[in-house]
């Protein structure tokens, strides 16, 4: 299979985005955590390769949800 | 004995080396025989007084501690022959395929030993440790079927392992002998390499050349009634290595033959295996004389009787009854029916005050045997029984401070329980309603969240006896508490059965009564407000009856029932509005107002159901599966219909032309048309009795209000239907067709299960067959999947069970991790919702209607 294909462009695969510092501050302040207690990603996520991560950035998902309509969740990159 | 505390930092796991088995042991065993003539442990033998103490009264000639101080000790014995531990069978296979034989080497060569040991050592030093045995895994892998070795160049045939404790190579077996000379010549990396840390592990110690004997309080006798002593099933294994082990010396030293020193060393082996493990393919069980298996060791520890799931998950507990369930529908929803016997038994402790002192003293002087009396007082640590002897002077020294343990009366809160205990409402709070009798009973409302029924069920019940845990219980658990369900925010208690079908006729428009009638009926069921039985007129109709249990204040709209002000304007009353996990009139009800004035109402709509029910009589009979005239020409020409639409389809397929659906064969297509058409047609004629038929036929009224469903007077009066196995029509029987009295590959209905006749009409022996097959095709069906579906719930609710909302309304674990950042996606509570959704319109109608 071809390795390369961008699957962020496909329709199943959520949307995919880096947090700033300011806004990762917010969302740590307001669920009173460390940034090691979110769910983890790993760096070399398909969905996330593209975005560059680096570990210990956070990147929020919007996923649909199918009592909410829209989600964001939140995952803290990890080595790998 | 000193008690020592101490943090536990770390625990490993090793294996025993024959040093640390000596080191530990007390005492060497010689002998077989456990007691002498005069019934004294034997010194030497397996219930030697060094190994520990059973007996009350004795002293530990170790450590001389008495019973409860000496945990005990262990004992040895050498074996005359080495033996294989069953349990590293599997571990010793795997150093003798990756070991030389001659010179006991890893059969890797120097590069790829290398190659290996450095990997480890860089995964060590970036503290990795976990990865270690992954490599070693690999290092394995490449070791075994190697030819030659890359040491000592020894031409090698690979060992083969035959269940359940010997290797061979070729055609000569691998005695213990050998292995143990072989792995004692392993060097310390080699072990690391195969994956097995020397220090705590070496290979040679999985072969025992002496055998630990463990101490006597791990496996006491017990002293039968008639004075003789049982010992334990370790005992008596124990006493088989050693009687083998002392025949396998004597004959070793006599210089007997070899076959018979091998013989002996073959069952030495087994009694060492089923000591370990009793329980192993191809080997024998030991059995007791009565041909019971023994329970070895690790027959102790497995399984559900095993000490984790028996005794570290599942503990037992006082104040607790068990007995079969019945109903009641005259008790309250939140009560539960205690037999007397029960409750004399089962207590409350009661504090005695300076205001309660004498309320107590009438329990006291009732005793123990006398309903509501009292077993115990306690008198801080003292613990005083009431009896007859003692009564008058517990009595007189009674004061406050004590506690009474009085027995269970008419209020006390206790917990109620079904298993399996699937979710939240498998266990709720109930009040205590002493009754005549042997069985708890129940109100038949509160089934549905216990999954109970009455064809013998059983339930337990537990008394709470702090304040604490009788606040919890009644706060957190009682039945009003819990009848919102939180899995789709509707009532899991409602009305049922006759209940239902009450209300669904009392609220016919055309229901009428006396006022004398209405009275009489509302007073029977418990309503007390005059202002309700005053305001009735001379003539009252059902729907005026049925909101005389509704409170004056209350609004509601659904379908064509209309609620204002607590009169029932418009609609009937059924399932959909009072039944069980959806009646939206009960869940209005339960938000509006508070748990007390709820189960009241439910109670009295309940129970004015039955009442009315009762009053007016309510039966079937055959003629109610009687169709008129006019349905019957119908439906026959709706089959007749159906069956020529059918055929026709058949007939386009056979000539090709029919086609096909994507990703569909003709075949496939074909069959869907047909069975699509087939099952309308059931439907067609169930929507056409219910609405021609007339609606005081007790059938119908069964489908709308109770237990049932139209298609069931359709089966009965006018068409069964087509026969449906594992989602397709019936193809199984013959070379392609399903019985010999059809042509093969015939598609048309009736050779494929359509069976046009009705229950009552009765079916041909073609049709009832088909009917058969599916019949017991359902009925294997459940009894397969019932335990299947249940094991996989509780994984689910296994892995779930620590999952928690917080207070900031994240879901997290145990470790505090957060699995969701909001719960639900939308932080609704589901059971206070309608349907998942909240309904603002509602809600702020309700608040305006309020402050106006």
């Amino acid at each position: 299979m071809d390795t390369n294909t961008e699957i962020s462009a496909h329709i199943l695969v959520p949307k995919h985005r880096k947090l700033s510092i300011e806004e990762t501050n917010v969302l740590l302040e307001k669920l009173n955590i460390s940034v090691n207690q979110l769910p983890r990603i790993l760096q070399s996520d398909p969905a996330i390769r593209h975005l560059n991560a680096e570990p210990g950035e956070v990147i929020c998902i919007e996923r649909d949800s199918p009592t909410a309509g829209k989600a964001n969740y939140y995952r803290v990159v990890i080595n790998g | 004995m000193e008690m020592i505390f101490k943090k536990v930092g770390s625990i490993s796991f090793s294996l025993l080396s024959p040093q640390q088995i000596k080191k530990m042991a007390h005492v060497k065993i010689v002998t077989p025989e456990l007691y002498d003539k005069e019934g004294y442990p034997v010194e030497g033998g397996l219930m030697d007084t060094r190994l520990g103490v059973i007996d009350p009264g004795l002293r530990c000639r170790t450590c001389n501690g008495k019973l409860k101080e000496c945990p005990g000790h262990f004992g040895y014995i050498e074996l005359g022959r080495p033996a294989l531990h069953i349990s590293y069978i599997k571990a010793i296979y795997t150093f003798l395929q990756t070991t030389c034989k001659e010179c006991s080497r890893i059969l890797l060569d120097d590069e790829d030993i290398l190659k290996y040991q450095g990997r480890i050592d860089k995964l060590k030093a970036i503290g990795k440790e976990d990865l270690v045995l992954k490599v070693s895994k690999l290092a394995r892998a490449s070791a075994k079927n190697v030819k030659k070795c890359p040491h000592c160049k020894a031409k090698l045939t690979p060992a083969k392992f035959e269940k359940p404790s010997t290797f061979m190579e070729d055609t000569k077996r691998i005695t213990p002998i050998e292995i143990l000379e072989r792995f004692e010549k392993i060097t310390d990396p080699d072990c690391l390499l195969i994956g097995v840390d020397p220090r705590y592990a070496r290979p040679e110690w999985m072969v025992m050349g002496i055998f630990p004997i463990p101490p006597v309080t791990m496996r006491p006798s017990i002293t039968l009634e008639t004075g003789e002593r049982a010992e334990d099933d370790l005992t008596h294994k124990l006493s088989d290595i050693v009687r083998i082990n002392q025949r396998l010396f004597e004959n070793i030293n006599a210089g007997a033959p070899e076959i018979i020193v091998e013989d002996l060393w073959d069952l030495l082996q087994y009694h060492i295996t089923t000591f370990f493990n009793n329980d192993i393919a191809q080997v024998p069980p030991a059995r007791h004389r009565s041909g019971q298996p023994l329970k070895t060791i690790t027959e102790r520890i497995k399984s559900k009787e095993g000490r984790f799931r028996h005794n570290l998950a599942g503990k037992r507990v006082n104040y607790a009854a068990r007995t079969v369930i019945s109903p009641d529908p005259k008790i309250e929803l939140n009560e539960v029916g205690v037999p007397t016997l029960i409750a004399m038994e089962l207590t409350v402790p009661e504090r005695v005050t300076e205001w309660n002192i004498d309320w107590l003293k009438t329990f006291i002087k009732n005793g123990p045997k006398v309903y509501p009396g009292a077993n115990y007082v306690l008198d801080g640590m003292k613990k005083k029984k009431i009896t007859l002897e003692t009564q008058e002077v517990i009595l007189a020294e009674l004061c406050p401070g004590q506690i009474v343990e009085r027995h269970l009366i008419d209020g006390d809160i206790s917990i109620f329980n079904r298993q399996p205990s699937l979710h939240r409402m498998s266990i709720m709070g109930h009040k205590i309603r002493v009754l005549p009798g042997k069985s708890f009973r129940l109100n038949p409302s509160v089934c549905n969240p216990y999954n109970a029924d009455f064809d013998g069920d059983e339930m337990n019940l537990h008394v709470p006896q702090t304040e604490e845990a009788r606040a919890e219980a009644e706060i957190l658990m009682e039945v009003e508490t819990q009848i919102m369900s939180p899995k789709h925010g509707l009532n899991v208690i409602g009305c049922i059965e006759d209940a239902v079908t009450g209300n669904y006729l009392l609220t016919d428009d055309r229901m009428e009564m006396s006022r004398e009638e209405a009275i009489e009926l509302l007073v029977s069921i418990g309503l007390e407000d005059s202002k309700k039985l005053q305001a009735l007129k001379k003539k009252v109709t059902g729907k005026e009856v049925f909101s005389a249990v509704l409170p004056s204040d209350f609004n509601f709209v659904f379908d064509k029932v209309i609620i204002e002000n607590g009169q029932l304007k418009t609609g009937q009353i059924d399932p959909k509005t009072i039944g069980e996990d959806n009646g939206t009139l009960l869940r209005d009800i339960n938000r509006s107002y508070s748990e007390a004035e709820c189960v009241d109402i439910f109670g009295k709509i309940f129970k004015l159901g039955i009442a009315y029910l009762q009053k007016r009589g309510f039966t079937i009979t055959t003629s109610d599966a009687d169709v008129p005239e006019e349905v019957r020409e119908k439906s026959k020409n709706i089959i007749a219909e159906a069956i020529t639409s059918v055929n026709d389809t058949i007939d386009q397929y056979e000539h090709g032309r029919l086609k096909n659906f994507s990703g569909k064969t003709v075949e496939e297509t074909l069959e869907l048309l047909v069975m699509q058409k087939l099952n309308e047609t059931r439907n067609m004629v169930g929507k056409m009795i219910s609405k021609t038929v007339s609606d005081t036929n007790n059938a119908i009224i069964m489908s709308k209000a109770g237990k049932g469903n139209i298609l069931n007077l359709a089966q009965t009066s006018v068409l069964v239907g087509q026969q449906a196995l594992r989602g397709k029509r019936i193809e199984r029987g013959y070379k392609n067709r399903t019985l010999s009295l059809f042509r093969e590959h015939d598609k048309s209905p009736e050779a494929k299960g359509f069976v046009r006749h009705s229950y009552k009409n009765g079916l041909n022996p073609v049709e009832f067959f088909f009917h058969a097959m599916t019949g017991r095709d359902s009925l294997m069906d459940t009894a397969l999947r019932t335990p299947k579906s249940g094991y996989l719930y509780r994984r689910l609710a296994n892995a779930l069970q620590d999952l928690k909302v917080e207070y900031d309304g994240t879901v997290r674990d145990a470790n505090k991790t957060i699995v969701q950042f909001a719960y639900g996606d939308d932080h609704i509570d589901v059971s206070r919702s309608e349907n998942g959704t909240i309904n603002i319109k509602k809600i702020i109608d309700e608040v305006s209607r309020k402050t106006k």
